[in-house]
């Protein structure tokens, strides 16, 4: 189940990332040396809107902190209304998530594209320490 | 080498993959302990090899990975090493020459998104690249026998659009040995280029190119171009088109049909209309770069240059008029229209070296050769004038006669300088021709510029999403003529590789419906926009049937399905939800390292 990561240790992240548009700009993130927690993991799709809510589940379920949807936003070369499909399948999600009582923080969702390098390794650092605080705040609790 | 050997209690439904984990020669082993990966994988169930490589990708490792295949009889074939990007054709043949199906191999990409990313992190490095390398065999281990479908292609490529991209390509397809047919919508062809004089950088008449390349077209049989005309259907698939082309005629229109392989898209651009006022247009003597490059074209006819009759003894050019515009309005660079202006004012020192010429600029993008050119209009007399971004020139008519235009010298003294010249040009750049019809007949995509897109811009730049058909020219982005006639070849290469086989072969990993499972409520029609999804009959009742020669592979029927009766093949249920599982597996906590923050 999610949110079981030790103190001290990096939150487990499951990106998804499309093949032709953000999957470039997350492998331009490592040709420039860009540095990210390597808790992070990346599963390529050929588009964002063909995720279904139930994979994102199943990740949250079998142990990964946080879920990230690195999807095609206005870009996608295969669906004019992409960022609608995926905003949908995150809400889709979050509801999901809310039913099982996982906090819709360890989802999020944001437009990576092929050249977006530092904006990815930036949304994983913030999304690690996101993660940690979320974590953090329900021990105290 | 470590291997786990077949023995004979191995059960035959099992699979047998290997296992290739590349040191990429130290890109990948100097960040990642490779033989802690390996030994992680050799007791995954259904891996029989499991092995380091110096260079996964070296001819000798590839007869190595052939010989494995076949000798050890694999099933499965998964390479971690750099990203799919690079290799994953590569070693899908390996696959193939050894007999294995392409579709049994998966590329762990372990290079641009672990070991290069995690450079001070090597025990996290290690353990993200087994869970990278597992995730990769349970998609591997679900994977199923996959055939490319096979169509016979057409020898023949349509061109739509005779401007200089549009008919350089069909030269080209003509000379690698394909049938071009050129459709041009306006009476003549030649699109822009055709009705210009010299052009930069070599003063070659643009006029001139076009009856070259129009004197080699009717010299041959295996290009026809058709003017008045367009593409008005579209029917089959990549390597087989049916399109259908209405010649308008006097005494009617005529409809033609035409089998192609492949269509090339070359329709141009158009160039930027001011609003009326904006830097003064409308008002007498403020004309747009095109404008004036017609009258530079008159002029060595009459010997001098000459605005409605008038002498033009000084101009002011101002530059990224419609270019580099606020949000909401054209943010993109023309990339070639700094050049031109700059051309305009070597040809304007041809005919009068006198007139005085000034030039008002954000930046000058002469970029690589064409600094060569501004360096000789500087030479040749021009000023250079630098204004901000934010404080643009203004053009006001001045009480003397002629125009003026103020300007902040934001490179020399800072001070406003009002220049009084007779003709006020607009260095306007590129936009988006107009063609919804076209676009809603080939369901190409837009950039948010509104240009055509190309899958991708340096590894797939001529290509669209849709199968066989190519962009090139000002229709994708604004370019130059050369960079335009490079794009129009580009898209012939890649016409030639995909028909000149004479037979084409399209990605299986497309959406599959269950029929079992299907319940027919139609739903799934309409999501699909390439209309891949139709209802047929099965067993007795409707269900929906994906048509896999025209569906895309994008994957977005597979979640809106209300019974989970559509899967995408290479990337189905089980296979997902099994990676995610191994991805999740490396077992121990995963410390956070101590390291250097890298920005």
């Amino acid at each position: 189940m999610s949110g079981s990561h030790q103190p001290g240790s990096s939150p487990r992240i499951l990106v998804f990332s499309t093949i032709n548009i953000s999957d470039p700009g997350i492998d331009l993130a490592g040709s420039r040396h860009l540095e990210y927690p390597a808790t992070v993991q990346t599963m390529p799709v050929p588009c964002s809107s063909g995720l279904k809510p139930s994979w994102l589940i199943h990740a949250l379920e079998k142990g990964f902190d946080g879920v990230f949807v690195a999807s095609d936003g206005e870009e996608c070369s295969y669906l004019p209304d992409c960022a609608e499909r995926t905003a949908h399948i995150i809400a889709q999600t979050q509801e999901l998530m809310a039913a099982k009582g996982i906090p819709a923080q360890r989802l999020k969702m944001a437009a990576v594209c092929s050249v977006c390098a530092e904006p990815f390794a930036n949304y994983m650092r913030e999304f690690s320490e996101a993660l940690k605080r979320l974590d953090a705040d329900a021990s105290v609790a | 080498m470590t291997d786990k050997e077949l023995t004979p209690d191995t059960p035959a439904e099992d699979r047998k993959i290997g296992v290739y984990i590349c040191h990429c020669g130290g890109n990948i082993s100097d960040y990642v302990d490779v033989e802690a990966v390996r030994d992680a994988l050799v007791d995954e169930p259904g891996v029989v090899v499991s092995t380091t490589e110096l260079f996964a990708c070296s001819d000798g490792t590839q007869h190595d990975m052939i010989d494995a295949i076949k000798e050890k009889g694999l099933d499965g074939l998964v390479v971690a090493s750099c990203s799919p990007k690079l290799h994953q054709v590569t070693f899908r043949n390996v696959a193939k020459r050894a007999g294995m199906n392409p579709y049994a191999y998966t590329q762990a990409n372990v290079r641009e998104q672990a070991s290069w990313a995690h450079q001070h992190d090597r025990e996290g490095a290690t353990e993200k690249v087994i869970g990278l390398v597992r995730s990769a065999v349970a998609k591997t281990r679900l994977s199923d026998e996959l055939e490319p479908l096979r169509f016979d292609t057409v020898q023949r490529s349509l061109v739509i659009g005779g401007g200089i991209a549009g008919l350089r390509a069909a030269i080209g397809l003509a000379d690698i040995g394909l049938e071009a047919v050129v459709v041009e919508k306006a009476p003549e062809v030649g699109g822009w280029i055709g009705r210009l004089g010299a052009t930069f950088p070599s003063d070659a008449s643009g006029k001139e190119q076009i009856a070259s390349m129009m004197a080699q077209i009717k010299d041959r049989r295996d290009i026809t171009v058709y003017t008045n005309a367009e593409l008005t259907s579209k029917a089959g698939t990549f390597g087989n088109y049916t399109v259908g082309i209405t010649l308008h005629r006097e005494g009617g229109d005529k409809e033609l049909s035409l089998d192609v392989g492949s269509i090339i898209v070359a329709t141009g651009f158009d160039s930027y209309n001011p609003d009326e006022g904006e830097y003064g247009y409308g008002m007498d003597g403020v004309v747009t770069l095109p404008e004036f490059k017609e009258m530079i074209d008159a002029a060595p006819a009459v010997g001098r240059l000459s605005y409605q009759g008038r002498p033009v003894r000084s101009v002011a050019y101002i530059y990224c008029v419609g270019s580099r515009q606020e949000a909401g309005g054209n943010e993109y660079c023309s990339k070639y229209c700094c050049t031109a202006a700059i051309h305009s004012s070597l040809l304007v020192g041809k005919v009068d070296p006198s007139i005085r010429q000034y030039h008002l600029y954000r930046d000058i993008r002469a970029y690589g050769k064409f600094e060569l050119e501004y360096g000789a209009s500087r030479g040749a007399g021009s000023t250079y004038v630098k204004f901000a971004d934010d404080a643009p020139p203004t053009v006001e008519k001045l009480p003397k006669g002629g125009l003026g235009v103020t300007v902040t010298d934001l490179l020399t003294t800072s001070h406003e300088v009002t220049i009084p010249v007779d003709l006020v040009v607009l260095v306007t750049g590129m936009v988006p021709r107009e063609n919804k019809s076209l676009i809603d007949l080939l369901k190409l995509p837009l950039g948010t510029d509104g240009f055509f897109n190309e899958i991708h811009p340096k590894l797939r730049p001529v290509e669209t999403v849709v199968d066989g058909v190519m962009i090139a020219g000002c229709c994708q982005a604004p370019r130059t003529a050369a960079e335009s006639v490079q794009a129009g070849l580009a898209a012939v290469a890649q016409s030639a590789a995909l028909l000149k086989k004479g037979y084409a072969e399209l990605e299986p990993l497309v959406a599959l419906v269950d029929p079992e499972k299907c319940v027919g409520s139609g739903e799934c029609l309409s999501v699909c926009p390439y209309e891949s999804i139709t209802m047929i009959e099965w067993d007795g009742r409707k269900v929906a049937s994906v048509d896999p020669s025209t569906c895309k592979g994008c994957g977005g029927c597979v979640p809106l399905c209300g019974v989970d009766a559509i899967d995408l093949l290479g990337y189905t249920d089980a296979q997902m939800r099994a990676a995610i599982e191994e991805l999740i597996s490396v077992e121990g906590p995963i410390v956070e390292a101590v390291k250097e923050p890298v920005s």
